[in-house]
């Protein structure tokens, strides 16, 4: 795993932390179902979703939602979608 | 004179600790302001006050644990004559007073020791010292654990042992709401999508216009309806246990103010910052297991009310349509309801009623009336 990737991945924990407390990130299987891991339901998951968008600036239409499964899949689609050197960055305001 | 008295937040809270009060004798407050806040066994909520008026006297201070009913303040109604000082006030020496300023203390409360009853700097430390300790700490986590589902062992015991459940089920297509839905979705930015729990509660509001003997509450032997439907929304809370506060008059929100609203209940909800109309209010309770829960759920209804609806997973499922087996989207509406005040067969019609409502959610994203009742005008 690259450092960018690793940062990505960090990033995209602790906003999946801010609404899972509990979430250990080291017991997470990234290829494994996220959502038979962790607790979310459908308010948590749109919540986990929004923050996505906000902090990277991505936009995630509904249509693409069935495609996030696993912390692997959202990882994959937010580095897809961001600046070669923007993991980590917050997005503009208001993004 | 008014007593302002510990209401009751919901079928399972027999007492409750003051932990704060928002306001202090001769503060001028309004209907529905927050005046205090209460610990229960399941959160810390914020009380409102249901009268005008100005606050008189705090009978209950931070930390102490009183029954529900107990009257916690007194308030003056408006117009209504400030009674006569209790006590006549005592000369306070200067180096006292400044003392009390920097201490907080009101040194005309002080018992004074010095000549003539005066008010020495000493009496002022004195007081200082004597002052109950700040405001305690909510409840620690594994106990709120605890004392919550003592709560809800008690409310669902109570409801099973004085509630004559009978329990319906009907399986809904939701073909037209989900596809509705993601035309809806499309192109809105991710913050203004709304959940299909929205349209399930605002079908559930119209639909119990049909039949409004499932919406209010038994008390002292008799059933009162309830105009305007307050919707007990069930939230699962991290960690176990649950809370059911009110939406407010689902029946005449359009649906993107009841997703607003929504969201925001279950953030506050999960964060512990309830208020208590929304916890007294609710004269149903709709629960939704959501996209990751079972097919379907029969509930126990939360007393004082007499209905609980339930809806399964919306999940893709055979369905005989036209004389054709199909793989549409349906979903398992359940209710759980009171014999004492409805049957069986207006249980079926409320969720015939359902089943319809959903089968046109153009309509359901057009029909809101102007509110029936405010908010919190529940005794």
């Amino acid at each position: 795993m690259n450092t960018d990737r690793q940062t990505l991945t960090t990033t995209v924990l602790s906003l999946l932390a801010a609404i899972a407390p509990e979430l250990e990130p080291e017991a997470l299987n990234p290829e494994r179902p996220l959502r038979q891991q962790v607790d979310l339901d459908s308010m948590d998951w749109l919540n986990f979703l929004v923050s996505l968008h906000q902090r990277f600036g991505v936009d995630i239409p509904e249509s693409d939602y069935a495609r996030l499964v696993c912390l692997k899949d959202v990882v994959d689609y937010v580095q897809a979608r961001l600046p070669a050197d923007a993991a980590g960055a917050p997005a503009q305001a208001g993004a | 004179m008014i007593d302002f008295k510990l209401p009751s937040l919901g079928a399972d809270m027999e007492e409750g600790t003051l932990l704060q009060w928002h306001v202090k004798p001769g503060d001028t407050v309004k209907r529905g302001q927050v005046v205090a806040v209460v610990d229960t066994s399941k959160a810390a909520v914020d009380v409102e006050i249901w009268h005008d008026g100005v606050m008189a006297e705090l009978l209950v201070q931070p930390g102490d644990k009183v029954p529900v009913g107990t009257v916690l303040a007194t308030l003056q109604a408006p117009g209504e004559t400030a009674p006569p000082p209790a006590a006549v006030r005592h000369p306070v020496s200067p180096s006292a007073r400044r003392r009390a300023r920097e201490l907080g203390i009101d040194p005309d409360g002080v018992n004074g020791t010095g000549a003539q009853g005066s008010v020495t700097l000493a009496d002022i430390e004195a007081a200082a010292r004597a002052q109950p300790a700040p405001a305690p700490a909510p409840v620690a986590l594994a106990d709120r654990q605890t004392e919550m589902r003592k709560a809800i062992a008690a409310a669902m015991s109570r409801s099973k042992r004085e509630i004559p459940h009978y329990y319906l089920a009907e399986t809904i297509p939701m073909q037209a709401a989900t596809v509705w839905l993601q035309q809806h979705n499309e192109g809105l930015p991710i913050t203004e999508r709304m959940l299909p729990a929205v349209l399930l509660l605002k079908a559930v509001a119209l639909a119990l216009r049909r039949t409004p003997e499932l919406n209010g509450f038994h008390r002292d032997g008799h059933f009162q309806a309830s105009v305007p439907v307050h919707a007990g929304v069930a939230i699962s809370l991290r960690g176990g246990g649950l809370v059911a506060p009110a939406l407010h008059d689902v029946g005449a929100k359009p649906l993107d103010q009841l997703m607003r609203e929504l969201a925001d209940l279950v953030k506050r909800a999960r964060a512990g910052s309830l208020r208590s109309s929304e916890m007294s209010d609710p004269t149903i309770t709709v629960t939704n297991l959501g996209d990751q829960g079972a097919e379907a759920v029969f509930g126990v209804i939360y007393p004082p009310q007499v209905a609980l609806v339930g809806f399964g997973s919306i999940l893709v499922r055979p369905w005989v349509q036209d004389g054709e087996v199909r793989a549409l989207p349906t979903v398992r509406a359940t209710l759980a309801a009171d014999h004492r005040v409805s049957d069986g067969h207006r249980g079926a019609l409320f969720l015939v009623e359902l089943r319809e409502l959903l089968q046109r959610p153009q309509a359901l994203a057009q029909a809101f009336t102007a509110p029936q009742d405010k908010p919190g005008a529940s005794p």
